[in-house]
């Protein structure tokens, strides 16, 4: 017959592990703003994604302040005609108002909002001005 | 939505525990609106991210399922730095009764979000019977 060894110390560092993941404050997701959003970056730009069914161009509106992100807008929920009535209401309705803070500053002329299938993506092009500029170090 | 006392978070789907997928990833549960009226019942569901040809309905012993495939590849070029909401399928299902018409059901879809109509079978639908006094 034969046995699986199973090493205690191993699952007690794999918990432990987890445990860290849990209370790191690098990674807090704000789990009750609306809309939940996904910031995508690399060395030139930064996008952001967030889940907006339901919505149109017209509903959203996105502003920039300085490296803050502002998004705003509101759905409204189907009207109960006569006669009619909810069993459930599980969607979100209302207004909006989110600010999320970029990791570097964007080119707010060249800022690019799509708009497919209930998915917003702004893409943001990083400021010149902004890009790490590599300094040649004369050696006399 | 500071308003609002609602689930904002996704769930994940309950539905698929009976059979495995063939699919990798995860599954979500759509958050669904249900509103009755007279002569049907309609179902609105939020489906971000799925395209309209990847939406699969379907009818099996009076049970409606809904599908959406997303598309959860991580985007080129693109390192994600922060993550709020995970990206996967859709999937959720309803019991119907034999109030709802299953021939003619009638699905919309529109910038994220799918309409169902059921509407109700003729035998169910109120009727008024007038009263004659004689």
């Amino acid at each position: 017959m034969f046995y699986r060894t199973i090493d205690p110390w191993r699952e007690i560092n794999e918990i432990q592990r987890e445990m860290n993941r849990l209370f790191d404050n690098s990674y807090r997701p704000n789990r009750l703003a609306y809309p939940a959003i996904n910031l995508w970056t690399n060395a030139d730009k930064t996008m952001v994604t967030a889940e907006l069914p339901g919505y149109s161009k017209e509903d959203v509106d996105i502003s920039l302040i300085y490296d803050v992100l502002r998004l705003r807008g509101s759905r409204k929920a189907p009207e109960c005609k006569e006669n009619e009535c909810f069993h459930r209401q599980e969607r979100n309705y209302g207004l909006f108002d989110r600010e999320i803070k970029l990791p570097f500053l964007v080119d707010a002329g060249k800022i690019d909002a799509v708009f497919k299938d209930g998915i917003l993506r702004i893409h943001m092009p990083r400021a010149e001005e902004d890009k790490p500029k590599k300094i040649d170090i004369q050696v006399k | 939505m500071a308003d609002k006392k609602t689930q904002v978070q996704k769930q994940e789907s309950r539905d698929i525990k009976t059979a495995e997928r063939t699919r990798w990833g995860k599954v979500f549960a759509p958050a669904v609106d249900i509103l009755e009226t007279a002569h049907e019942l309609k179902i609105i569901a939020d489906l971000p991210g799925v395209n309209k040809d990847s939406i699969n309905i379907t009818i099996d012993q009076d049970v409606l399922t809904l599908q959406g495939d997303v598309d959860s590849s991580p985007v080129e070029g693109y390192e994600l730095e922060y993550r709020e909401y995970d990206i996967g399928d859709f999937q959720r299902s309803f019991n119907l009764t034999d109030t709802i018409d299953q021939n003619k059901i009638e699905a919309n879809y529109n910038n994220g979000v799918l309409e169902l109509v059921l509407p109700k079978a003729e035998k169910v639908k109120p009727k008024i019977i007038e009263v004659k006094t004689s």
